[in-house]
């Protein structure tokens, strides 16, 4: 199988309209790399590995849960302390913490599982030593497809859609 | 600076100038190729001594005690509690408007979201000092956390104080992730920017190998977004929190349902305000005049006037509800307020949040950056002297008449009302010094929806 092809384009608008043709003639397209977020590409590859809000929902509740019920072991089992007549078990205002502590393990969790699902963090990733590659994060686009058979036909649609660049990627 | 914010043809960017180069060269080379430059370096000496005696007066009522404040037996609360909801207001809009108005899908908030989430950091972390601070005993500030300990004992979960711990803590920590998963992208444009081995390996090691794939972005966005939805809530629970440290209480003039929305409002709309003066000085301080335009501030000024009818109107209910309910100790109090020892106080507050921005009524001012900071700076004067009267107007009037004190501000009150300005300011200058102050991808995002490029 030959090398991946990395293409570099100066607006969104080329590298979608290539990915679309790469596609069309049967290339199997990895990735894209923008600098900043484009809404034609967010379904354009696979699913990411992890749900991540599932994931924020489960740790968000789970924790809250648990607050809740130290709060009542705490205070009902635990240091039971009569404070002006008031239930031992004062719910309404053992909801307060639990709110708290929920959102911000829900958030600790989100930031976890992104990381996960990006693979991240790493230190360093084969396509940060492609020529231009670093252009990426500013102010260019590039598509990285892998070609079905001979590179050189996908070579030719990428450059007619517009790449400046298209570079064979060493892995 | 045009008098009409909506003349140009992009509102939110100046499109003639701004390419996704250009943008990243406007934000990032600041940072990394230019010197700090003249107003920097003053900033920053006006800043730090400002922030030594800060620390100097932490350090001198941590030893001596917190007889240095102006507080008495009658006063009990003073500087201290108003500063702390002063900064925790400000502290709660940065990211209050930051994910309101990404939730709404408000594109413009694209060039002030970070630094308004930087001021967020900033504010909440010197706020939570002073709870500390005025603990009487701060050594034991740990006991407000549960752990297991030799003594058996457990935070007493029906205590406002308890309540403040967690929700600073939670937010003080979220509003750190929200502020850093933003940051992400840029942090990788940085790295790839960096011309100093140095650069590369510091900003390379923050940005986690974030490489601006597709399949970052898709669950970027989706990290990003929740983090919004979660923010809001978030932030109206930490500030109703804070009205509950006086509602929950059973002073006449605190003992109001009102108190937890009327203390939201208020910390968006001084944070607001500070969000307008940092705005103005980082456009000038740092040449950023494509990406804040003059349609920036006319939104912003909109949501100040807004905030101001708003809060007009709680003061309004909280005169009436204490008529309407009956109660004696809450109608004098409410006299008291017009009439007693800090009436010009109350007569400077309610001019400076409930006169004065109705200027922003008028596009002229609106449009007009040095009327605009006046009336911003003037709004956060107003929103300190309601928390420091709120504070001062009940304790001084309480139901004991024999007990009626008036509060002596020290000079100690003077220094923790002042200093943590400078604190603040170091902060920021060494943030904008370090870090870009604008978020890059989403103002590329804008220009490209905007079809400037």
């Amino acid at each position: 199988m030959s090398r991946p092809l990395l293409a570099e384009f100066e607006t969104p608008e080329a590298l979608v309209r290539a990915l679309r043709l790469a596609r069309a003639d049967g290339h199997r397209a990895i990735d894209a790399f923008t600098p900043f977020a484009i809404e034609e590409l967010s379904a354009a590859f696979d699913p990411p590995r992890l749900p991540v809000r599932p994931i924020m929902a489960l740790a968000g509740f789970g924790s809250a849960a648990a607050m809740y019920a130290l709060q009542w072991y705490s205070a009902v089992h635990a240091y039971p302390l009569n404070s002006g007549g008031r239930p031992l078990h004062s719910w309404p205002v053992f909801l307060l913490v639990p709110f708290e502590v929920g959102v911000l393990c829900a958030a600790i969790a989100g930031l976890a599982a992104m990381l996960r699902a990006c693979g991240l963090p790493r230190l360093h990733h084969p396509l940060f030593a492609m020529p231009r590659f670093e252009r990426a994060s500013q102010d260019r686009f590039f598509l990285l497809v892998a070609p079905h058979g001979e590179p050189d036909p996908l070579r030719r649609t990428l450059e007619e859609a517009g790449a400046r660049l298209v570079s064979e990627v060493h892995a | 600076m045009s008098a009409r914010p909506h003349a140009q043809a992009h509102a939110w960017i100046d499109a003639d100038r701004l390419g996704y180069g250009a943008i990243t060269a406007a934000v990032a080379d600041p940072i990394q190729k230019r010197g700090p430059g003249r107003a920097w370096m003053i900033a920053i000496i006006v800043a730090l001594p400002l922030a030594v005696i800060t620390l100097i007066a932490i350090g001198a009522v941590l030893t001596v005690g917190i007889g240095l404040s102006g507080v008495n037996t009658t006063v009990v609360w003073g500087v201290s509690i108003a500063n702390y909801v002063w900064w925790i207001g400000i502290g709660n809009a940065g990211t209050l408007i930051s994910s309101m108005l990404l939730l709404t899908r408000q594109r413009w908030r694209a060039s002030i979201n970070r630094f308004a989430e930087a001021m967020t950091l900033l504010a909440a972390a010197i706020a939570g000092l002073f709870p500390i601070i005025h603990l009487g005993r701060p050594l034991y500030a740990y006991w407000l956390a549960p752990y297991p300990n030799t003594m058996d004992l457990w935070p007493q979960w029906r205590s406002a104080l308890v309540w403040d711990f967690w929700a600073i803590l939670s937010y003080l920590l979220f509003s750190g992730i929200f502020w850093f998963t933003g940051l992400l992208p840029d942090l990788a444009t940085l790295r790839d920017r960096a011309e100093t081995q140095a650069g590369r390996m510091v900003y390379g090691a923050l940005a986690l190998g974030w490489r601006n794939s597709a399949r970052h972005w898709q669950v970027f966005e989706t990290f990003h977004k929740t983090m919004a939805a979660l923010a809001v809530p978030l932030v109206c629970s930490v500030h109703s929190i804070v009205g509950l440290d006086f509602a929950a209480s059973l002073m006449p003039g605190w003992q109001e349902s009102l108190f937890p929305p009327y203390f939201v409002v208020g910390a968006m709309y001084s944070g607001f305000a500070m969000v307008v003066v940092l705005a103005i000085i980082i456009r000038w301080g740092l040449d950023l005049r494509a990406m804040i335009t003059p349609a920036h501030f006319d939104a912003m000024a909109k949501v100040m006037l807004f905030a101001s009818i708003v809060m007009t109107f709680s003061y309004a209910t909280e005169w009436f509800m204490a008529w309407y309910g009956g109660e004696h100790a809450d109608r004098t109090v409410v006299g008291y307020f017009f009439t007693g020892d800090y009436r010009w106080l109350y007569a400077a507050l309610l001019a400076c949040n409930c006169l004065v921005p109705q200027a922003l009524w008028f596009r002229s001012v609106r449009g007009n950056l040095w009327l605009l900071a006046a009336i911003a700076i003037l709004i956060n004067v107003g929103m300190w002297l309601e928390r420091i009267l709120i504070v001062w107007n009940t304790l001084s009037h309480g139901y004991a008449i024999s007990l009626w004190r008036t509060y002596h501000v020290s000079l100690y009150d003077l220094v923790i009302l002042f200093g943590p300005l400078g604190l603040f300011g170091l902060g920021f200058l060494v943030l904008a010094r370090l870090l870009p102050i604008v978020s890059m991808h989403e103002v590329r995002q804008v220009s490209h929806a905007e079809g400037a490029t």
